[in-house]
């Protein structure tokens, strides 16, 4: 939202090699992310999703080869620039990751409390409204995580990735353990949220609905590199074997005629 | 840039009216000023007739600006205040829906007063107390059918478990065991000859080193120290293995938990105390020899023959008696703890330090009602 301009790489890396445990994890990769676009991430377990998104957070090192955030690339970037691009960004981890001694407000407010200095009346509020956008009822605020769903800790996980209004969202895995019901209302919510808030949003998934329904574009990940990346239409036309197993086998079909 | 500019609310007063000139970017950077400024706007409107805002200079809007500009709203119109807002772009409309839904429902907590508080404060800490007894000896109760489950089909005992949680709670814990017992040892010593001194008396030193080190120090001693670093591990695993649903995973393959992992741990404890009291009391003994012959020059043979005139069997049954007793205590309280966790990496840590002073408070508890049946009984 800080920008009209479309079209524009928020994410851009090239050449990324990962090695760990002496193995080729990633190897040159090289992935754009535009503005204001839903990108699905995917590829067989195991083949390094998550990997190269913990490598775009900095979590990760890597061996060679460079990653843009924002314009910004991040090891060559002083601890200052860091960390106004970590405001920018916000996380949902596969687990939520929500800090298990916070309640559920104070998980929210956390991100606001650390780098911005609002009044409490103003954090409660914008707390709310965040917990209120991801759909959750107003009696969760004072809860723990342990009291929590695993469908309410993504929501509330969700929330607080938006605490700061990133520019980038990254999901890993934001429909797993959810059911199909939930899975598919988590997927608008992503949507919704994407389409109010400006968000660009990179996403690792396996399901095949999240990236009918909302992913704008795709890419494969394979042998640690991006195989194909593009439209579902060009997923359905690839001839890659591991592309056509996955979109066009026996859940990818049903995934297609439940489209139609 | 969008971070460079400030966000602006000017105003302006024109007769009964306020007009207000929004600029810049209305984001979260910048919502702690704007806060100010809108709180301002909206005390200045409740005294004027209307306000008119002018939004079209605004560049950027995030949920920060948008909750902002709807708290003038919500303001103005308690205020029972008329209020337009002009020039809004459309590119905003969808975030400013999202904050005119939200906070409807006031989240109010009720309050108590001081007095109803306290009340309620004590009134939960004596639940807990009343609790605690309880699951305690609901545990102990749980031991002894587990127990007697063991008598009555030997088998059934996870002796491999025992052995395992033997090595690590006894024969690992030796080293630290012998170490500390000899420093204490030594320090008794010390101090008995340093005042015994004055009066001549420090062949007497003997005589306390022994009674102590066999009756009370040895055990007490050992068991606090037992407390600290065993029962604080199994509180620690149990309770890890509850937050991860181990537990309830065993209940539903039909696997008693008392029966898997607490009687392995509790029995390994209850076999491992005396054994380290015995060790702990020799290696007492042992530091308070050798203080007394290089610093008072008392040689072994006269230390030796000294002990052996003032310890009769008496003390050392009395001390010895009292470590499975011990032992059984911190096992449940660790295992108690330990089963008591929720789901918080907090309530681990929580309930680890609880089982570590409950267990050492009732350790020393034990010890002092073990002193009056003594005496009672003339030992």
């Amino acid at each position: 939202m800080l920008s009209p301009i479309k079209n524009d790489a928020v994410i851009r890396a090239r050449d990324v090699v990962v090695v760990l445990n002496n193995q080729t994890v990633l190897n040159q990769l090289s992935l754009d992310v535009m503005r204001g676009e839903v990108l699905g991430f995917v590829g067989g377990s195991g083949t390094g999703k998550t990997v190269l998104m913990r490598t775009i957070l900095g979590l990760v090192p890597k061996r060679a080869g460079s990653i843009e955030v924002l314009g910004v690339d991040l090891d060559k970037a002083s601890e200052r620039d860091r960390r106004s691009i970590e405001r920018r960004w916000g996380v949902l981890f596969q687990q939520g990751a929500l800090f298990s001694s916070l309640t559920v407000l104070q998980n929210v407010q956390f991100p606001m409390r650390e780098y911005l200095r609002l009044s409490q009346r103003l954090m409660d509020e914008i707390a709310m409204t965040k917990l209120e956008m991801v759909g959750l009822p107003a009696n969760v605020r004072d809860k723990f995580p342990s009291e929590l769903s695993g469908g309410m800790i993504k929501r509330v996980a969700l929330a607080r990735a938006l605490a700061l209004d990133p520019e980038i969202v990254f999901l890993d895995e934001p429909t797993s353990g959810l059911d199909p019901i939930g899975a598919g209302d988590f997927d608008e919510l992503i949507r919704t949220l994407q389409q109010t808030l400006g968000l660009t949003v990179y996403m690792v998934t396996h399901d095949l609905d999240s990236l009918h329904e909302i992913c704008d574009r795709i890419a494969v990940l394979s042998e640690g590199k991006v195989i194909v990346s593009g439209t579902i239409a060009t997923m359905l036309q690839s001839e890659h074997p591991w592309v056509k197993e996955y979109f066009r086998g026996k859940r990818g079909r049903a995934a297609i005629s439940a489209q139609a | 840039m969008a971070l460079i500019d400030e966000p602006l609310l000017r105003s302006a007063t024109l007769g009964d009216r306020l007009q207000l000139a929004a600029a810049g970017s209305w984001t979260a950077p910048h919502a702690a000023g704007l806060e100010a400024l809108i709180d301002d706007a909206v005390a200045r409107g409740r005294k004027l007739s209307r306000v008119e805002l002018n939004m079209a200079a605004v560049e950027n809007l995030d949920t920060f600006g948008a909750w902002l500009l709807e708290r003038l709203l919500r303001g103005c119109a308690e205020a029972g205040r008329g209020i337009s807002v002009t020039g809004l772009p459309d590119r905003f409309h969808g975030i400013i829906n999202e904050a005119h839904q939200s906070n409807r429902t006031s989240a109010e907590q009720p309050h108590e007063g001081v007095v109803g508080s306290a009340v309620a404060g004590t009134k939960r800490a004596l639940a807990t107390i009343t609790q605690d007894v309880v699951l305690n000896v609901a545990m102990f109760g749980a031991l002894v059918f587990a127990a007697m489950r063991v008598v009555v089909k030997p088998g059934s005992l996870r002796l491999t478990s025992v052995v395992h949680h033997l090595d690590r709670v006894c024969w690992k814990a030796v080293p630290i065991v012998l170490l500390i017992t000899v420093l204490i040892g030594a320090i008794i010593a010390q101090q008995g000859i340093f005042h015994f001194r004055r009066f001549g008396a420090e062949v007497y030193v003997v005589d306390m080193l022994g009674i102590l080190v066999m009756r009370e120090i040895g055990v007490l001693i050992v068991a606090i120290m037992i407390a600290g670093r065993s029962g604080s591990a199994y509180t620690a695993e149990l309770g890890a293995m509850k937050m991860r649903e181990e537990i309830d995973a065993l209940h539903t393959m039909g696997l008693d938990p008392i029966d898997v992992l607490v009687l392995p741990r509790v029995l390994a404890l209850v076999i491992a105390l005396p054994i380290l009291t015995f060790l702990g009391s020799m290696a007492a003994l042992y530091g308070g020899g050798m203080v007394c012959w290089l610093y008072a020059g008392m040689s072994p043979d006269i230390f030796l023959g000294r002990l052996r005139e003032i310890i009769s069997i008496d003390h050392f049954e009395v001390g010895m008696s009292k470590a499975p007793f011990m032992a059984l205590v911190i096992g449940i309280v660790a295992s108690v703890e330990g089963m008591q966790v929720k789901g918080s990496a907090e309530s681990l840590g929580l309930q680890t330090t609880a089982s570590v002073v409950k267990s050492i408070f009732l350790v020393i508890v034990l010890d002092g009602i073990f002193a009056m049946f003594f005496a009672a009984i003339g030992k």
